[in-house]
């Protein structure tokens, strides 16, 4: 009873300012000027928003890719037992969160451009330069960047409550290090793993500055399109309409990564 | 219904907002003025002179876009006793009914606003609105990349220049250029010169480098880039920066704006936003403000008070004759949709 009556402060607060927003922004898909019409979500059939969603997806699903390739490892390495400089890499990853994103953001499209820092070292240094903005890929490269600390920290912290006894049991039944990882960390590790998975995913689909300033605007992805209908088209029902068609998407990517029954077992932020 | 939920979506979207705004109101006595502006758009001390000489205390917000004034503006959300919009939103705004008339009467320093900028067709007897700067659109260009003198719309579709072009993320604008570069109105309704001018679009597609918002003037100046939509304003600030930058008006001809002082309804300080009003048209205010910010003033004893290399710039201030040339922006309501439509199909095409 006592530890219910404790929740009641996030539960007024979650209704006020989550609940009640998301059944406005419905009502709004559904109705313009208090007209009930489909016509939002008529507009996202068009071929043209389409490929905006197609290309949301892609990008958030290469960047979420790329950056579990990266931290597992890195994540490995960390919980290891051998590593002295544990604290001060953990501080590496998480340091550049003091940061507000949108500056860390607007920092690489200085550093990155055709004239920028990065292409001149390279050019005094004899190499060809490269253009590394205003393309999908550098879309991608500001996503792994921002999110990869949600990657990391959770596998890190799996990977880290795994008893040892366990892995040595695995070697002394005679299994390789090979096996050792396929049937026994990595199975164990997989909570912390859809964790990450979920946390750069999620991110990555909704982002909208990242593709403008490191994009070069040239695609545009749904949170773009969402921040245009309401700050300029004033389309309220379109906007509406592909911010539950957003919500939608990410509930079956909830549902499916929940079927791995991962969230009970401590994935780490949940 | 729709009234109800927009209460609740202005008190769930400005709740924060809302809460410090009454917040600061109430913490003590003073009398407040509640002004929205563009960002950067004032010099900071000119508050701090207002609060000095009245005792009335400046609570001071930004936007980014008048459209996104317009949503914060509407009913129901916060309240501002002055904002200041451009001419073709204040139209869209008296469209609306949502300004509150201005008795230019009670305000002693209207009379020094220069006569060409009053009564202008977005606000025909300036019941709603008193000039607060004004200026023109062209091309800003890099002249180490650059060579031959830019005059025209056409140098932004110029293949000499591909991947080398910056272009404005923004519809009206982009639009615009096309437009003029067909020889059309920057108004027009036609949907066959809109198709037009969305096949332009679609061939500069290739050629641009990327579609900037504001942090294309900083790039711009550090050179990543040879071609560059600005306003005036702007390119002032970027060719005192990087001299190796210069400004020109197409001859195809351009917009021409008016950002104007504004009160909406639902004002609760309207005597503190009269005084506010009367300051910012005070001389030696807009003078410090137009030399802060780089954007011309519409008081020509403020801008006898500037320093010369301002006051006789010709991309600050182009003479009355070249201004006749130029057109102002219409309320575009009614084909803002079209609009957004064809910006994306261009902006699409690049993307491939």
């Amino acid at each position: 009873m006592d530890k219910k009556r404790l929740a009641l402060p996030y539960v007024i607060w979650a209704s006020i300012f989550v609940v009640v927003p998301v059944l406005i922004i419905v009502y709004y898909s559904f109705f313009d000027k208090g007209i009930f019409t489909l016509q939002g979500y008529k507009q996202v059939l068009n071929p043209r928003y389409l490929g905006n969603i197609m290309d949301s997806i892609g990008i958030a699903f290469i960047s979420t890719v790329i950056c579990l390739v990266l931290a597992y490892p890195l994540a490995m390495i960390l919980s290891s037992k051998e590593m002295s400089a544990k604290g001060i890499i953990l501080l590496l990853v998480i340091l550049p969160m003091w940061m507000n994103s949108l500056l860390r953001t607007y920092a690489w499209g200085y550093l990155l451009q055709d004239t920028g820092v990065v292409n001149s070292l390279l050019s005094s240094m004899g190499l060809p330069t490269m253009q590394f903005l205003y393309k999908k890929s550098a879309i991608v490269f500001g996503n792994v960047y921002n999110f990869f600390p949600f990657m990391v920290l959770p596998i890190y912290n799996v990977l880290c409550k795994i008893d040892k006894n366990v892995i040595e049991a695995s070697y002394d039944l005679g299994a390789d290090k090979f096996t050792t990882f396929k049937r026994i960390i990595l199975p164990l590790s997989m909570p912390g793993v859809i964790t990450g998975i979920v946390m750069v995913f999620m991110p990555a689909l909704t982002t909208f500055l990242v593709s403008r300033l490191l994009g070069g605007g040239k695609t545009t992805l749904l949170g773009d399109l969402i921040e245009q209908q309401f700050n300029k088209t004033g389309d309220w029902a379109f906007g509406s309409a592909l911010s539950v068609i957003l919500m939608i998407i990410i509930l079956i990517t909830l549902v499916f990564m929940s079927k791995k029954d991962s969230f009970d077992k401590g994935g780490g932020l949940f | 219904m729709r009234k109800l939920s927009r209460l609740f979506l202005g008190m769930a979207l400005a709740g924060t907002m809302a809460i410090t705004l009454t917040g600061c109101g109430n913490n003590d006595d003073k009398p407040v003025v509640k002004v929205f502006n563009w960002g950067d758009y004032i010099d900071p001390e000119v508050n701090k002179i207002f609060e000095e000489e009245t005792g009335i205390r400046v609570i001071y917000s930004e936007f980014g876009t008048n459209e996104e004034m317009f949503q914060k503006l509407e009913p129901g959300n916060v309240s501002y006793d002055i904002a200041i919009p451009s001419d073709y939103m204040i139209e869209k705004m008296i469209n609306n009914d949502m300004l509150e008339p201005i008795d230019v009467t009670k305000l002693t320093n209207y009379p020094k606003i220069d006569e060409r900028f009053k009564n202008l067709p977005y606000d025909p007897n300036n019941q709603y609105s008193i000039p607060y700067m004004w200026g023109t659109v062209g091309i800003i260009y890099n002249t180490t990349m650059v060579e031959e003198p830019v005059d025209s719309w056409n140098a932004l579709w110029d293949e000499r220049y591909a991947g080398k072009i910056f272009v404005y993320d923004s519809e009206r604008e982009g639009i615009m250029a096309a437009l003029k570069k067909l020889g059309y109105s920057m108004n027009t309704r036609d949907p066959k010169e809109l198709e037009e001018a969305k096949q332009e679009l679609i061939k500069q597609a290739p050629l641009v480098l990327s579609y900037v918002g504001d942090e294309g003037k900083g790039k711009m100046i550090s050179g990543e880039a040879a071609l560059m939509m600005a306003w005036a304003g702007d390119a002032m600030v970027m060719t005192e920066e990087n001299p190796d930058l210069a400004f020109a008006l197409p001859k195809e001809g351009t917009n021409f704006f008016v950002d104007a002082i504004v009160v909406p309804k639902g004002a609760e300080n309207l005597e503190n936003a009269y005084k506010y009003i009367d300051f910012l048209c005070r001389p030696d205010i807009a003078a410090k403000n137009a030399e802060y910010i780089g954007y011309s003033t519409p008081i020509s004893e403020a801008r006898a008070l500037l320093p010369e290399e301002i006051r006789n710039s010709e991309v600050a201030y182009p003479s009355e004759e070249e201004t006749d040339k130029m057109e102002m922006f219409t309320d575009p309501s009614d084909v803002i949709k079209l609009y957004s439509s064809i910006w994306m199909e261009a902006k699409s095409s690049a993307s491939q």
